[in-house]
């Protein structure tokens, strides 16, 4: 059995309602997990972009490509490995100012992780990072001993570094 | 009320419409051609019912018995003459009646544009009287979906909903329309669609790839075509004999691409896949080119992929780039509609008579008529087999019937026995292999092609699974000949019960009712024939009937359709007994 890696999953579409309903059943039907998505705007008007993270065999991210790309309203599908592309995950942390003020390590953690105070109050202050998937588990395991009050983390974001010519896409098609 | 205003664009005066979303409906099914409908009205659809009792000198609306009928008429209709088949349906249980006829088409390329009443846009979600997500459950099973909320979106949905149900790859379209919607008035101008920005109908023709399928097939010693409905749904039917017959090549066909070749062109040689021809299927696996054109390599045609025609090149001619290397590596994939592509093709590929390779073809015929053809063409036995029926149908007819046949034992001799001269002329359900497809579908064939002889062919159960729709036979008159081939038994689930469960028959023995009272019920002329010596005049009888008739034949209970290949074995191991 061919190794399974995860591949990011770039996806151009007309910003229609139910697409997502689409895009997510092709995936469903095929019992693959989807680890992360999220939808922009992206540097096109009305043109929506999926980015996907999943872990399959080359041979099964090639076919789901297809399916995708049959449905009416994409424009274009891709799949990328993580050496094609320059990705970020944005996450936040609750903590309790307390900690902040007791704690002298804390300051210490935001400073070497690259990671910045967004919000701060009497009770808890909130703490945000981007960096990649490893960087910010890195940080929620240095964090997790001064008690998080609360953990939300993005999907994965990805611009690949070989050009995707949707705008010439869109002009043939026309 | 229907009002009329001016409005200058360009500096030419355009007329446009005042009129309700209802009406427009109507307006734009008349834009399309879509003269001939199928349907059952509810609360949520109302309003269009209303305007097409307007509108009744020029759309003909079909009252089927159940919305699973409207649908399954709407592709019988699309089947046999190649245009966009309609069905519509109200909101809730009219909608989700619908889907098992556009799960159907979707998986058969059949064009359809469905369309649902829904609860008023207010209401959307509330759990209102009869609302359910259509556009969520048809989802996997359209080929686009849309609901609208605003009249104002009519046209256009309506426009690009018949451009994507009939271009590339056909398929089925379901538009949702909240009941607000068909109530509101708006300024209706129609404009047919020619493209969507995210959709390409057919993908480039490469040239390449064309010049390189020329030298594979020029090189091959034994090649062999597979082809399936796309010859059909590509209108490529010439082109296809033009390009077989240069070259010399033996070509089989999927239970779908059946009826695009003569029956009995020299070249012809039979169906492949689980019930398929012996020579075919065998000689998939000593073939040294194997040449699909327009079909998906089905599980039910390939057996087991790891020892499907592992020993030849592959070229797949096809419309759809997500069927290339799906389930069978191409070696040269040629893109682009196969009317297109085979005819590039032709001045590239080199005449070549290939008689010794048409020759076992020939050869391994002659061991499967022997071994299974003659004794289901001409019983030993006392029991009628169903293969002698359709060798009856097959002489009566001469060939020029539309044969719609519904699922199991009966469907898979229809496509082995059946004759046909003409193109579009077999309507089954392959794909989904929905039971209680046939009588809807060979009313919509029938009232499509009036001209045309339409014959369907059902077993017991499938029979009953839409046996309501001779009320729409009866309302429309559509003179479809009914055969119910009758063996008291889910005959295929029988069979594999016989086969791989030790002969436990779980709940496949049917008592069945009176058929013939039934059918005379219904005002249908009908008869029964349980003997030998009645069934060629019966079926004359029946054949010169002008209106609808109904004939039962019942068959042998226990009768088996050979050959077959198990689930999972090889096409090269298909069994003969």
């Amino acid at each position: 059995m061919e190794n399974r890696q995860t591949y990011t999953v770039s996806i151009y579409t007309e910003n229609k309602l139910g697409i997502l309903n689409r895009i997510s059943g092709i995936f469903l039907r095929r019992h693959i997990n989807i680890e992360s998505m999220n939808i922009s705007k992206s540097e096109i008007k009305s043109v929506s972009r999926f980015t996907l993270l999943v872990k399959v065999t080359e041979e099964q991210i090639k076919k789901i490509i297809g399916q995708i790309e049959k449905q009416v309203e994409v424009i274009k599908a891709y799949y990328h490995t993580d050496e094609d592309t320059i990705y970020q995950e944005s996450c936040l942390f609750k903590l309790s100012s307390q900690s902040l003020i007791a704690n002298d390590e804390i300051q210490t953690i935001i400073n070497s992780s690259k990671s910045r105070i967004i919000n701060i109050n009497k009770d808890f202050f909130v703490l945000e990072k981007s960096g990649t998937k490893e960087e910010i588990e890195e940080l929620y395991h240095t964090l997790d001993k001064h008690g998080i009050m609360q953990f939300v983390r993005s999907g994965r974001i990805a611009i690949t570094k070989d050009e995707m010519k949707i705008s010439t896409l869109l002009l043939e098609n026309n | 009320m229907t009002t009329k205003t001016q409005t200058q664009s360009n500096g030419a005066s355009k007329q446009k419409l005042h009129i309700s979303g209802a009406e427009a409906v109507v307006k734009c099914l008349l834009e399309e051609g879509a003269d001939l409908i199928y349907g059952y009205p509810g609360g949520a659809i109302m309003p269009v019912y209303d305007e097409l009792y307007k509108y009744e000198d020029k759309i003909n609306h079909v009252l089927t018995r159940h919305e699973q009928g409207a649908t399954h008429a709407a592709q019988g209709f699309a089947r046999a003459t190649g245009k966009v088949g309609v069905a519509i349906a109200t909101s809730g249980p009219g909608a989700t009646n619908l889907i098992t006829g556009i799960a159907d088409a979707q998986i058969d390329s059949t064009p359809l544009v469905c369309i649902t009443g829904q609860v008023a846009s207010h209401l959307l979600g509330s759990d209102a009287f009869q609302e359910t997500d259509i556009v969520g459950i048809s989802t996997p099973v359209t080929k686009w979906n849309y609901q609208i909320t605003k009249a104002s979106e009519i046209p256009e949905i309506f426009a690009k909903a018949f451009y994507i149900a009939k271009s590339g790859r056909p398929g089925p379209v379901l538009i949702d329309i909240t009941k607000d919607a068909q109530f509101e008035m708006f300024d209706f101008e129609y404009e047919k669609c020619t493209s969507v920005r995210s959709y390409k109908a057919k993908p480039d023709v490469s040239l390449d790839k064309v010049k390189e399928a020329a030298e594979l097939i020029n090189s091959a010693k034994k090649p062999m075509i597979v082809f399936g409905q796309g010859v059909i749904l590509g209108q490529a039917e010439e082109e296809f004999k033009a390009f077989i017959e240069k070259a010399n090549i033996p070509s089989a066909w999927t239970i779908l691409g059946l009826s695009a070749l003569p029956t009995a062109h020299e070249l012809n040689v039979g169906m492949v896949g689980m019930h398929g021809n012996y020579a075919p299927n065998v000689l998939t696996n000593q073939c040294d080119l194997l040449i699909a054109v327009g079909m998906r390599f089905d599980d039910r045609v390939t057996g087991d992929l790891n020892r499907y025609a592992k020993q030849a090149k592959v070229i797949h001619f096809e419309i759809d780039p997500a069927e290339i290397d799906k389930n069978v590596k191409a070696d040269v994939a040629v893109l682009g509609d196969v009317k297109q592509t085979l005819a590039d093709i032709l001045p590239l590929i080199n005449k070549n008579s290939r008689e010794a390779w048409l020759n076992e073809f020939a050869e391994l015929d002659k061991i499967e008529y022997e071994k299974v053809q003659k004794e289901d063409l001409y019983p030993t036995k006392d029991g009628l087999t169903m293969a002698e029926v359709l060798k009856e149908i097959n002489i009566a007819s001469g060939g020029d019937a539309i044969i719609v046949s519904d699922v199991g034992q009966h469907q898979m001799f229809a496509c082995r026995y059946a004759k046909f001269n003409k193109t579009k002329s077999n309507i089954t359900s392959g794909g989904l292999g929905t039971m209680g497809f046939a009588l809807p579908a060979s009313i919509g064939a029938k009232m499509g092609m009036p001209d045309r002889e339409v014959v369907m062919i059902a077993g017991d159960g499938g029979y009953q699974m839409n046996i309501q729709e001779l009320g729409t036979i009866l309302q429309t008159k559509a003179a479809v000949k009914i055969v119910v081939l009758n063996n008291e038994f889910l005959g295929m689930v029988r069979q594999w019960q016989q086969l791989f469960f030790d002969r436990r028959y779980a709940s496949t023995e049917m008592t069945n009712p009176d058929f013939v009272a039934i059918a005379k019920g219904y005002s249908i002329d009908a008869k029964k024939v349980t003997k030998r010596e009645d069934l060629a005049s019966s079926v004359k009888e029946m054949m010169d009937s002008k209106d609808a008739y109904f004939l039962e034949v019942c068959v042998e209970k226990e009768n088996n359709v050979f050959p077959m290949i198990p689930t999972g074995a090889s096409v090269s191991d298909i069994r003969l007994e």
